[in-house]
């Protein structure tokens, strides 16, 4: 099979890059231009493929905290979880102050590490 | 483009750049920054990440290549992986593109700019599209796009040799505010009521489909998602009406 080692050349990895990763995303942003272009503006059909896109959205947002990679994943999900509910709770309660909905998340996800750190210490 | 009464394109194309000191620029820079750390762990050399960065520039995809890098798969498979987590740009793109476009906006045009589409153009454009005059949108959204994919360029180049000595907890913070920050935003720019259900149902269903066919959980839950939401909406609205 043909992988990202196959070819000991400088060029291969390019190529690998851009067939897996270039190709592979900017298709579907061509798709994409082709469908927008039929769809009227204000249109039931409009307002589907905005739910889904929103949908899309939502389930992308739920893995990057449930499933996330690289340093996160050393953070346990019930502080990642308690971190993103009383932030966005704070989001809503401020009349939807973006700034303050990631103040208040990013203070908890820090703030529940120092105490479990805590906590290992004093147990 | 032509000149027409009050702004220039030209004027609509550096208020548009000027959106890299925007809330979702400054976020979207910190992504990278958690990425770029997380190339650098892979293994991926400085010339590719950068180049990744240019090419793919929607982060998900990125990730998902790099971990395909690091898995050692073959070209079909890390192509088929990548492809399937990037379906989404297709209704981003779709619902983007009639509220920027006019009648004479050429077609390769916009298939040139929609490379510069990735949720946080999403977002800031659609947050900020309406106020632009339509003839204009398309600049407006060409100077954003192409300021904020090359100043990440730029940034992935520049800070690739230092990243690497972050401590743990940052580089933890920083993969943690895009979804905190996606979260937010979305929801303060959705118009409709559909939105805010499809959101809701989004999120429930994602790790839901996760457990069940987590090769395909995303389109799952936006498909499935969306078409429950659109049709709770209009239920909703039937209802509101007899």
């Amino acid at each position: 099979m043909i992988n990202y080692q196959t070819f000991d050349t400088w060029w291969w990895p390019y190529v690998f890059i851009a067939i897996a990763g270039w190709l592979a995303t900017d298709i579907w942003r061509w798709l994409g231009v082709l469908v927008g272009n039929r769809l009227a503006q204000d249109s039931a059909a409009l307002t589907w493929v905005r739910a889904v896109a929103t949908s899309l959205l939502a389930a992308v947002i739920a893995k990057l905290i449930l499933y996330p990679v690289g340093e996160l994943q050393n953070v346990p999900v019930e502080v990642r979880l308690v971190a993103v509910s009383v932030g966005f709770a704070a989001f809503l309660m401020t009349g939807k102050r973006i700034w303050v909905g990631i103040a208040v998340a990013l203070s908890f996800l820090f703030g529940g590490q120092f105490l479990l750190g805590a906590a290992l210490l004093a147990g | 483009m032509t000149l027409e009464p009050g702004r220039s394109a030209t004027y609509w194309f550096f208020k548009g750049a000027r959106g890299i000191t925007s809330l979702p620029a400054i976020i979207l820079m910190s992504a990278f920054v958690g990425f770029c750390g997380f190339a650098v762990e892979a293994g991926v050399p400085l010339g590719e990440a950068v180049f990744m960065t240019g090419m793919i520039w929607a982060l998900p995809a990125k990730v998902l290549l790099v971990g395909s890098i690091l898995a050692g798969v073959s070209l079909p498979a890390a192509f088929i992986t990548v492809a399937l987590s990037s379906i989404r740009l297709m209704p981003m793109v779709a619902a983007l593109i009639p509220e920027m476009r006019t009648e004479k906006t050429p077609t390769w045009l916009l298939l040139l700019l929609s490379h510069f589409i990735a949720i946080t153009a999403y977002v800031f454009t659609m947050e900020r599209i309406r106020d632009v005059p339509r003839e204009h949108r398309v600049a407006f959204f060409a100077g954003f796009g192409m300021t904020v994919t090359t100043a990440n360029i730029i940034l992935v180049a520049v800070i690739y040799s230092t990243v690497a000595n972050l401590p743990a907890m940052v580089a933890g913070g920083l993969f943690f505010l895009t979804p905190v920050y996606f979260l937010t935003s979305i929801w303060a720019s959705t118009r409709e009521r559909a939105g805010h259900i499809a959101m809701t149902i989004g999120l429930a269903l994602g790790p839901l489909f996760h457990q069940i066919a987590p090769e395909f959980d995303i389109l799952y839950a936006g498909l499935i998602g969306g078409t429950l939401a659109f049709f709770i909406d209009r239920f909703w609205k039937a209802g509101a009406r007899s």
